[in-house]
């Protein structure tokens, strides 16, 4: 479903961001790429949704080739993937509701369908009564529940969540852990960042370790090895 | 694009502008000023474009006939000179009518009066006053007049002087209309430097507005809304910020050409701005409120495609 093809990032600097990584993820997987700060986790993400271009080798999407997708049709592109990122990335001026509506508008969902499927996916993350706050009256773990309301929302084939519980305490950690849980479990893909030792033992799923934009192991049933 | 992509882009960017209220208001603001200056070239244009017509249209030919004409004559020679390609209009003056104005001018001046008086008859003769099409053309007017063309011959002459814009005035209404023509030019380069610099600010202004929101733009971006999508709203707020200064701007110039109207008027010879904004405030409301909204749309444009690369 998703294969990195011997993909390198080396910046102006001659910097490594990633170097030589190959790999392939099976529709269904929950996968975990762990690594120390700086070990090329976010740029791997980043390459997939094509916000990154690779110094050389490609990534592949279904047999598509991210890199060539041309940028008008880029929207539709990353409809099929749902993001979660550490910092949230909501929009400010968007109350949770209008934040999840946004991006079935965007997605070109009528609005009926909006009035049903929003309140009843912010149930999903808990936040039925939350409706009308903005980002800015909401907790960290409340806001991350809402990115996650939103990266669903549409029904992707692949959820990315990038350090999704590095800004959260040990009880929000736990829920959103749980949340991303009950989504593999429904048949969608898991790419999951993190270097949350807990995490990734509890998990007992594919982990993925990285370390100097490397990756020096891959393993079906891991552990947080470093 | 269907209808209700079309209210949902709307409905965003009225929100936006709502609960951007200071931003709005400092982009609208700085669009005003730009507005404002765009119209004061405009009346300045005009001002200094009636100004020299002032100075063409006063120019004219007065011909002083004979006491001894008879009335029947001169309307004759009218009526030849009116049939003249190069003659606008003319007005004749009888005799009467000339001892009348003559009287009301030198109403106060006791001295003259009683001198025509002691005269007994009317020593002014009737006058013919006529206003060529071309300021150029006086001359050869005054030639038909003068070479008799005009006249049959054999009969007396009744023409006693002509009184036209010869070769000395005219000199003086050409160096006059140069320095009015280069004040005109230095006037509209100033202003048009000063216009093109407001353009930039305000330009600037959106696109600080803009980039404040640039990291909202990559969120919509990894979300997966399409350019277009993200963009439009956008722009349906750089014309409402235009669309707004422009009515604000219209608002300004009605009491400002009121005042200046009042107190410019005769200085300009006769043309008034506030007369003028009246006369042409649908024109004028197309130009600002239009600039208004096309720089908006414009700034917006740039500066959101700036942002919508990721």
């Amino acid at each position: 479903m998703i294969y990195y093809d011997r993909v390198s990032k080396i910046y102006a600097d001659n910097s490594v961001a990633l170097e030589d990584v190959s790999f392939s993820v099976e529709p269904g997987e929950f996968i975990s790429i762990v690594g120390h700060s700086g070990a090329g986790k976010t740029t791997l993400i980043k390459m997939l949704l094509a916000e990154e271009v690779p110094s050389s080798g490609s990534v592949f999407f279904e047999s598509i080739n991210v890199h060539e997708v041309p940028n008008r049709r880029m929207g539709e592109f990353r409809r099929k993937i749902g993001t979660v990122f550490q910092d949230f990335k909501l929009l400010p001026s968007k109350t949770a509701y209008e934040n999840i509506a946004f991006a079935m508008e965007a997605a070109g969902r009528n609005e009926e369908e909006i009035r049903s499927d929003v309140p009843h996916v912010l149930e999903l993350v808990d936040l039925g009564d939350k409706l009308n706050n903005f980002p800015d009256e909401l907790s960290g773990g409340e806001q991350q529940r809402v990115a996650i309301a939103r990266a669903i929302v549409n029904q992707p084939d692949v959820i990315v969540a990038d350090e999704p519980t590095g800004n959260l305490d040990p009880v929000n950690t736990f829920e959103i852990v749980q949340i991303l849980k009950k989504i593999n479990d429904l048949g969608t893909t898991i790419i999951l960042t993190t270097h949350n030792k807990g995490v990734i033992d509890s998990l007992k799923k594919r982990v993925i370790t990285m370390d100097r934009g490397r990756v020096i192991r891959d393993d079906r049933e891991g552990k947080y090895i470093l | 694009m269907n209808w209700v992509t079309i209210k949902r882009i709307f409905r965003t960017g009225f929100l936006s502008f709502w609960r951007n209220g200071f931003v709005s208001f400092a982009s609208v603001l700085m669009m005003v000023f730009t507005l404002f200056i765009i119209g004061l070239a405009i009346f300045t244009g005009v001002i200094l474009g009636t100004t020299l017509q002032q100075f063409r249209d006063k120019a004219d030919m007065n011909v002083y006939f004979t006491t001894d004409a008879q009335e029947s004559q001169i309307l004759a020679l009218q009526t030849q000179v009116n049939a003249l390609p190069e003659v606008a209009s003319t007005q004749y003056i009888s005799a009467t009518d000339a001892l009348a104005n003559f009287r009301e001018l030198h109403q106060n001046d006791q001295l003259t009066l009683q001198a025509l008086d002691q005269l007994g008859n009317n020593p002014l003769g009737a006058v013919l006053n006529v206003k060529a099409k071309d300021i150029n053309s006086y001359g050869a007017i005054a030639n038909f007049l003068q070479g008799g063309g005009a006249l049959q011959t054999g009969q007396p002459q009744i023409i006693d002087k002509i009184n036209y814009f010869d070769q000395q005035h005219q000199d003086a209404v050409n160096r006059l209309s140069q320095i009015t023509t280069s004040a005109k030019w230095i006037g509209l380069i100033i202003i048009l430097i000063f216009v093109l610099i407001t353009i930039a600010i305000s330009f600037n202004t959106l696109r600080l507005t803009i980039y404040a929101s640039r990291e909202e733009i990559a969120v919509m971006r990894l979300v997966g809304a399409g350019q277009g999508y993200i963009r439009a709203p956008f722009l349906v707020e750089g014309v409402m910020y235009g669309f707004i200064a422009g009515i604000v701007t219209m608002l300004l110039f009605y009491p400002l050409t009121w005042w200046l109207g009042q107190s410019t008027a005769s200085f300009f010879g006769g043309i008034s701005v506030f007369s003028y904004y009246i006369d042409h405030f649908a024109l004028l409301f197309l130009i600002i409120v239009g600039s208004g909204v096309i720089l908006g749309l414009i700034s917006s444009y740039l500066a959101v495609s700036r942002y919508l690369k990721i």
